[in-house]
Formats: structure tokens, C-alpha cells, sequence
């Protein structure tokens, strides 16, 4: 088991253009030992190219990487005892569900007094014992992803277990079983988990703590929590929560922040440079208050445990959540900002802020 | 995939079982009705009834052809298919010379067989072709009008040339197939380049290894145009395969009661093999 | 195997499928003389007079004609009733197809041999000895079983949703079936198309059984020529490298979908 160390890695594919795309600009990242972590971000943004890197299957452009505090950069996949499970479940057609688990072991030459107690140990955690002595290639889909695991799990000394969006072609009652199989497995092996994925609810419920990714970087760390209230980047206020969180164009005078033709009360702690100043507030943090700013309501839609409203003030659409048991105003709505939940962004990024007195 | 019971898609059948039903079954019927007559000229038949079958069996001229057949088909089986494996599995899997080879390695399938038998021919003369030359250079003495050793290599040779670009088809279309993350799965798990032979390429080759075979052992087992426009299946009969004697009987000699029990006897042999491969596919297939 | 010394087995492949190639065109250059002659690797005396004498003897070029036109005849055919048929295969269950499936494979193994002297007598007696048509017909024996086996492969590739998607929208049968499921298929039909034009392009038995005069295919013309006038051999080589030009066009227009068509649809 292993600290991971992330120096600087870039990423860029080869292409026929002069011009080079990096799939991945400079990323430095930390992944502690026994931690389980989501790499999470939409189709596209460098999740996998990432996640390869760490196996070894790519090799970065530029920049190291560090397992505790041997330089790996330069290390084969097998070498450096990683875990992967891919989108589609990889089995060995040929062989019975034992010698595919037996498989990693075989090739790292064990002998075969260690290599039976272990598999069985591993095929009872993941329920495989009876189907030991079958055909791989017979097995579902979610009975092929679990032997996908159990081929991580079985070496004892692996450093990280990637998951590369694993549950991809499982079937939806399977998914949540899985997860949580995942999950509990985590609590009892203990080994460094990093769970591939660009749906939220996932990568929510899987992890400690979330990466979240956005065209080749990494935008925002932490928990979930953290995500969601203090969101470091547009991308993340939009991509995780729903409905994502109100974005509003917004400029400054004198007392602060205006935004939708009122000043709001929020001063931008050290005014800086940059072009685009925009206000970020999840809808759960908008309410009804009279005193607040009239709007529009478009249109309610109600989820049973809560109400989605959208209204519309100064040209401007916002989304907020309401509880089922209040009711929406019906003359002059009016609504206000949680201030302690209201950001300022600065070209995407949050700036500090604080509320005036 | 569970199919739907519809007697009425016969109607789309039909049109293929007629017109090769009519070129199949008219000539077989043919076939068959010389095999059991004896004429003496004047298009006057009599009753023979197996006699030329019997004869057939027999005759040591059959089994030599047979044998020299078989010998033939499992030569070329044994070359071709492993050398069409090994070129599939070194050539690039992308990039501009990938179309190049392809076209390039097809080439020899698209040529008449007649022509494919002459450019061997000139090719392997040992006076004017430039293997001959090349080969008498190194010192060996080679003639493949004269020596039948020569007249093998040289058939196996050209053989092998003609098609085993075909097995390399096949294994290359089968090998593109294979996901990536088969690659990667094998590399995380440590396996070694033999490894991923065995368990992961030659597994999911197996359907169009199949197909490979199948298809060389039938084309093989026919052939008639190469070895007769190189050899005339010389010297002597040593190049003579089933093929060409049955041709040289029907044709030749005019021999049509034994011409055509052999040719019976023949398709039996073709078939029966066949048979045992197709149920071997399709029970393989069953388990998977 | 080293990444370095991979590239050089399908590179000595190559050089040795081309030698032979070479050695014919090369070959197709020369003179009679120098051929029979001394011994060179290229030709000394560089002439066009074998080209020219096939360009201008309607014996020679009306060959290439008559080959081509039956070759065309008979890809269309075996095609357009492998098609319906594959689909029927690929589709349904009915009375006997297993059978028939079989059978009509077993036509791809018959040795052409076997079958070559019947055809004289059938074609002789329908009327239809030394056209095209017969020798198209004739190549349907091996091309259509082919052909069926090869499309049904690619249809069961199929999901049958789409049938299911298409009736639902709306469409009737043969509508489905030309504006939808024939293009889904399109790169297994270039695929048929290509072995039947490959395996009646390169047949010489029944071709040359089935006709004398006006549908003599080029193949059989050359044999006369190796025949009959002696051994004309740059004569015969340059119409031998003729006939590599159809089929290396052939294989130019499918290229890229050799990769994935020869897998015959399903792996």
C-alpha cells in the first residue's frame, strides 16, 4: 500500500496538428494511503487518461509520479502493483471463474499452496464460491465485473485499485448492490480506492472525498460537503447538485455586489483582476422573503419530497428549492440569498468575499 | 439470439435454393447416373450398379491421388496457418501502413489461378525464372519440371504464397477486434506476451481461425488450376492431386463411369470433413 | 518479441509476395528474345509490343471483356438473393433451415471438377453453352452459399430492435428492409460482394468449360496461347498483369473496410 504523489503531470495525446491539446494540464495531487477517493467530471475531461497514468498504461508527457517516495514515472504497469476494473467487465473467456482469479497470482509465479487459500478467501468475499469452477465467459455482466475486482483483490500487495466507471453496463438494481459491496469491501481490505466515474450520485455515496475534474484539471478537492457548499469553481456548483446552482452575471459599485438590480450585501474581500465577476448560489440557499427581490415564477415542479421553483428576475433565470410543506407566494414573490452560501466568482473561480456590515 | 418460427421466410429462400438447386442438383443427378452405368459408345447405358465405385476404391491410382491429397492439404494447413497468425500478429494496428499492407498482402488473392500457376511458372524455370536462378545460384540443384521433390516445394511454395494472405485477413480483422482493455487487463494482471496469446488472442480468434480453415482446407482440397498450369502435375504423377486425375480420367480419357464414381467419392471426403468441422464450430459455440 | 523487429516479418512477407509479382511484370517488358536468352533482373530492352498486341487483338482484349461482364453478372445475382435469404436466416426459424443451411454450404465444398463436365451437358442442352449468362450462372454455385453465409454472419450482428423499432414506426417490410437494413449492413455486403468478385474473377475450370467462342474469358485465352504458339512467354506475362489490375482496383475501394469486414461480422 502506497501514498500516490501526482508532480506535474501533463498529458498530451500525439496528433497529426502542429498544435499540441493537452488532455491533461498540470496536475499535482495527493492520494493518501487507504483513502477512498471519486475522480469525478463529465465525458472527456481526463478522467481516464488520468486514472491510466496512475496504472502505468499511459506514460505523462511531462511531470513524475510518486508511490510513497519511489518515482514510479518510469515503472511498468505490473511493476507497480496497481488494480484496474474498466468500463466493460474483462475476463478471461477460456479459463473458470478460479483460474481467472488465480490468473495475477500464476503470472507473479506463487506457488499453488498460496495461491488456493487466497482465491477462495477473495470468491467468498465477493460471493463467487459457487460459480468457482465455471466458465468465465457464462457468467452476467455484474458476475464478470466482480471477477474483475477479485483479480485486484486477490494480490495482497497492491497499492491502489483504480475503478475506471465500473458500473457502466450493470443493471441499475444491480448498481446500488455493487456499490455498497464496494464500499463495505473498502472498509475491510483498506486499500487505496479511485473510483472513476461522471455520475454524482456515485461518486457521492462511494467516497471520502471527491475530485472533481473539468477539461484536463483538477477544479476542486473535498468532501462531499465541501462540494457542495463551498463549490471552488462554477463547474462544480453546475455539475454536482440538482438542479445545479444559479450562476447571474453581477458587477460592483461603491456598496459591493449588484446582482439582478439590487446590491446584495457581499463586498469582494481583494477586488481583482479579471473579466467576468459572477454571483454562485445553490437553489437550496435561495428562499422566499419579502423583503427581498420581486420576481417572476415560471413554473414549479414538484419531486414529492421538495418543490423545484424556477422564477425569473431582471431577465435572469434562477432555480430554487422550496420544502414541500411551504407554499409559493402568490402576490409579489419575493426572494433573498443565504449570504453565507452566496459566492463570488472571478472568470469561474471563487474569489473571496465577505458581507458588508 | 432466440429466433421467431416463421414458415413464410422460406419465401425468401427460394430464390437461392432454386437457382442453386439447379446448379447443384441437375449435375449431381448427372454424376450419379454415370456412376452406376457402363456405356460402349453410341450413348448406350447398362446397369452397372457400385461396380465403379468398388473399382474406384480400389484402384491404386485413387489412393495415390488421395494420399498425395491429403499430404498436400496438410502441408499448406500446417504453414500457412501459424505464418498467417505470426504476420497478423506483427503487423501495425494503426497508421498510414496499415492500408498499405492490407492491399498490398491481398493482392495475390485477386489474381486469376491460371495466371497465379504461369507466374509461378516463369517465376521458378530454372533458366529463366529468377527463383530458379537464384536457388541454382546458392548451389543446389533445382528443377522443379524433373525433380518431385523440387515440383512439391515448388507447389507448397506457391501455395503458400497465394493464400496465405487470406489466414492473415482474417486473424488481422479478428485481432482488431479485441477491446483494449483486454490489453490493459493483462498488463496490470502481469501476464506475459505468451500469455496474452493463448488467453486472450487465440480465445477470441477462434471464430475466424475457424472460418481460415474451413476455408483453406475446402479451397485446397479442390485445387486444380495452380498445380496444372505449373507442374501438369508432374514429373510423372507426382503433382497429380485429386483434382486434376479426375479431370484427366473424365475428360481425358473419357472414363465417365469411373470419373464419376470418383468424383462422388470424392465430394464425400470434402464433405465429411467439412461436417465434423461444422458441428465442432457449432458446439463450441453452444458453450459460449 | 522487440518493437523494433516486429516490423520486419510483414515486410519480408511483402518483398516475398511481390518477388513473384514483380518477376511477371518485369517479365511483360521484355522481348521473347531476351527472355529465352540471357538471364537479367530487369528488362535490357524495354518494349511495349506485348501490351500492344493484346490492345489490338479483339482475341486478347475481348478476353478481359467477356471475364468482366460475367463477373459483374454474377456478383449482382449471388448478392441480391443472398440477401433476403441471409435476412431469412438470420431472422426466422423455419421447417428444415438448418438443414438447408448446411446444404447449401455443402455446394461451396464441391470440387469444381466433380462438376465440370455435367455443366457442359446441362448448359449445352439448355442453349446456353458460350454465353456470359452461363458461366455467371455457374459461378453461383459457389457464390451464393458464400455469399449467404458471409451476409448472415454480419445480420445476426443486428440487434433485432431495429426490426422491432422500424414496424413500430411504421414501415412496412421491403421498405424497412432497402431504407434501413441494407445500408446497417452496407460494409457486409461490400464484403459478399468482394469474395464473390474475387472467387468468380479468378475461377478458370468452369469458365472455361462453358464457353468456346464468344465468352471466352481471358484465363482461358492465355492457356491457348501457352498451348497452341508455343511459349510467347512475354505475351502471356503481360496479360497476366492484366488481370492483376481489376482485382488490385478491387481491393484499392475496399480497403478500409477490409479490417473489420473480414471478420465476417461477428468474432
Amino acid at each position: 500500500m502506497a501514498k500516490i504523489t501526482l508532480e506535474g503531470i501533463r498529458h498530451s495525446y500525439p496528433s497529426d496538428g502542429r498544435e499540441q491539446i493537452w488532455a491533461l494540464e498540470e496536475i499535482s495531487q495527493v492520494w493518501e494511503d487507504g483513502g477512498a477517493y471519486a475522480l469525478l467530471g463529465p465525458s472527456g475531461c481526463g478522467k481516464t487518461t488520468l486514472l491510466n497514468i496512475i496504472s502505468g498504461l499511459l506514460k505523462p508527457t511531462r511531470g513524475n509520479i510518486l508511490f510513497n517516495t519511489d518515482d514510479v514515472t518510469e515503472t511498468t504497469t505490473s511493476a507497480r502493483q496497481i488494480a484496474q476494473v474498466f468500463q466493460f467487465p474483462v475476463v478471461y473467456d477460456t479459463m473458470t471463474v478460479f483460474d481467472n482469479l488465480a490468473f495475477p497470482l500464476k503470472n507473479r509465479g506463487l506457488p499453488k499452496t498460496e495461491i488456493i487459500p487466497r482465491v477462495h478467501e477473495i470468491a467468498a468475499m465477493l460471493d463467487l464460491t459457487e460459480s468457482l469452477d465455471r466458465r468465465a465467459s457464462g457468467l452476467t455482466a455484474d458476475g464478470k465485473q466482480k471477477i474483475s475486482l477479485g483479480r485486484g483483490l486477490v494480490r495482497s500487495d497492491v497499492n491502489a485499485i483504480l475503478f475506471d466507471e465500473p458500473l457502466t453496463v450493470i443493471d441499475p438494481h444491480l448498481k446500488w448492490q455493487l456499490r455498497s459491496k464496494l464500499k463495505q469491501l473498502h472498509q475491510q481490505v483498506g486499500t487505496t480506492m479511485i473510483y472513476v466515474t461522471h455520475d454524482q450520485t456515485e461518486a457521492l455515496t462511494f467516497a471520502d472525498k471527491v475530485v472533481v475534474m473539468f477539461e484536463g484539471k483538477v477544479v476542486q478537492v473535498g468532501t462531499p460537503q465541501e462540494l457542495f457548499e463551498m463549490p471552488r469553481h462554477t463547474f462544480v456548483g453546475h455539475f454536482i447538485g440538482s438542479p445545479g446552482m444559479n450562476v447571474l452575471p453581477c458587477n460592483t459599485d461603491e456598496n459591493g455586489v449588484r446582482c439582478l438590480g439590487v446590491s446584495l450585501g457581499l463586498i469582494e474581500k481583494q477586488p481583482g483582476k479579471g473579466n467576468q465577476l459572477e454571483v454562485g448560489v445553490r437553489p437550496e440557499f435561495v428562499f422566499f422573503d419579502e423583503l427581498g427581490i420581486p420576481v417572476r415564477v415560471n413554473k414549479v415542479d414538484d419531486l414529492g419530497r421538495y418543490q423545484v421553483v424556477e422564477v425569473e428576475a431582471d431577465g435572469q433565470i434562477l432555480k430554487m428549492v422550496v420544502p414541500e410543506s411551504e407554499s409559493i407566494p402568490s402576490e409579489n414573490p419575493c426572494i433573498s440569498f443565504d449570504l453565507d452560501f452566496t459566492k463570488l466568482y472571478r472568470d469561474g473561480w471563487m474569489v473571496d468575499s465577505e458581507e458588508t456590515a | 439470439m432466440n429466433k421467431l418460427s416463421n414458415q413464410r421466410a422460406w419465401l425468401f429462400v427460394v430464390p437461392v435454393v432454386l437457382l442453386v438447386a439447379f446448379n447443384a442438383l441437375i449435375p449431381l443427378m448427372t454424376v450419379v447416373n454415370y456412376s452406376v452405368q457402363e456405356t460402349f459408345g453410341n450413348n448406350q447405358f447398362f446397369w452397372h450398379g457400385v461396380g465403379w465405385f468398388e473399382q474406384v476404391l480400389k484402384s491404386e491410382r485413387f489412393h495415390a491421388s488421395l494420399l498425395r491429397q491429403l499430404a498436400f492439404t496438410t502441408m499448406i494447413l500446417l504453414i500457412e496457418v501459424p505464418l498467417g497468425i505470426a504476420v497478423a500478429l506483427c503487423m501495425p494496428r494503426k497508421g498510414p501502413w496499415v492500408s498499405v499492407c492490407l492491399v498490398l498482402m491481398a493482392l495475390p488473392l485477386l489474381i486469376p489461378w491460371n495466371v497465379v500457376g504461369a507466374m509461378w511458372n516463369i517465376f521458378a524455370l530454372p533458366d529463366i525464372g529468377l527463383l530458379g536462378k537464384m536457388i541454382n545460384g546458392l548451389g543446389i540443384d533445382y528443377n522443379f519440371t524433373q525433380q518431385p521433390v523440387a515440383a512439391w516445394v515448388t507447389t507448397v511454395l506457391m501455395d503458400v504464397w497465394h493464400w496465405t494472405s487470406l489466414v492473415v485477413l482474417l486473424t488481422y480483422a479478428g485481432l482488431c477486434s479485441i477491446p483494449d482493455a483486454y490489453y490493459q487487463a493483462a498488463r496490470i494482471d502481469g501476464a506475459s506476451g505468451w500469455a496474452v496469446f493463448r488467453f486472450i488472442q487465440l480465445p477470441k480468434l477462434n471464430r475466424v481461425l475457424t472460418i481460415a480453415i474451413l476455408l483453406r482446407f475446402m479451397d485446397s482440397f479442390m485445387i486444380y488450376t495452380e498445380p496444372f498450369v505449373l507442374t501438369g502435375g508432374g514429373p510423372g504423377n507426382t503433382t497429380t492431386f485429386l483434382s486434376i486425375d479426375l479431370v484427366k480420367i473424365a475428360l481425358g480419357q473419357f472414363d465417365l463411369g469411373p470419373a464419376a464414381a470418383m468424383s462422388l467419392i470424392y465430394f464425400m471426403v470434402v464433405l465429411l470433413v467439412c461436417w465434423i468441422f461444422y458441428t465442432a464450430m457449432m458446439r463450441n459455440e453452444g458453450q459460449s | 518479441m522487440s518493437r523494433s523487429v516486429k516490423w520486419l516479418v510483414p515486410t519480408i512477407y511483402i518483398l516475398f509476395l511481390m518477388l513473384p509479382i514483380y518477376w511477371l511484370i518485369s517479365m511483360s517488358f521484355k522481348t521473347t528474345n531476351e527472355i529465352l536468352g540471357a538471364f537479367s533482373l530487369w528488362p535490357q530492352e524495354f518494349t511495349l509490343e506485348n501490351y500492344k498486341k493484346i490492345f489490338t487483338d479483339p482475341t486478347w482484349y475481348n478476353g478481359y471483356i467477356n471475364s468482366l461482364i460475367y463477373v459483374v453478372i454474377n456478383t449482382v445475382i449471388s448478392v441480391s438473393v443472398a440477401l433476403p435469404a441471409a435476412y431469412a436466416f438470420s431472422r426466422y426459424r423455419f421447417l428444415g433451415d438448418k438443414h438447408l443451411f448446411f446444404w447449401l454450404l455443402t455446394n461451396r465444398m464441391a470440387p469444381p471438377a466433380v462438376f465440370a463436365l455435367p455443366f457442359f451437358q446441362l448448359y449445352s442442352a439448355t442453349g446456353l453453352f458460350d454465353t456470359h449468362i452461363a458461366v455467371a450462372l455457374a459461378h453461383c454455385l459457389f457464390n451464393i452459399p458464400l455469399a449467404v453465409w458471409i451476409l448472415e454472419g454480419f445480420m445476426s450482428g443486428v440487434p433485432k430492435e431495429l426490426d422491432e423499432t422500424a414496424y413500430l414506426d411504421g414501415y412496412s417490410f421491403w421498405r424497412f428492409f432497402v431504407r434501413i437494413f441494407i445500408p446497417t449492413i452496407a460494409a457486409g455486403i461490400g464484403v459478399a460482394m468482394f469474395f464473390c468478385f474475387m472467387y468468380s474473377w479468378v475461377e478458370l475450370l468452369l469458365a472455361k468449360t462453358l464457353t468456346s467462342v464468344n465468352a471466352k474469358p481471358i484465363a482461358a485465352t492465355m492457356t491457348r496461347t501457352a498451348s497452341t504458339s508455343g511459349y510467347e512467354l512475354g505475351l502471356l506475362a503481360a496479360a497476366g498483369t492484366l488481370t492483376i489490375i481489376p482485382g488490385a482496383f478491387v481491393i484499392y475501394f475496399v480497403r478500409n473496410y477490409i479490417a473489420r469486414g473480414f471478420a465476417l461480422g461477428r468474432v
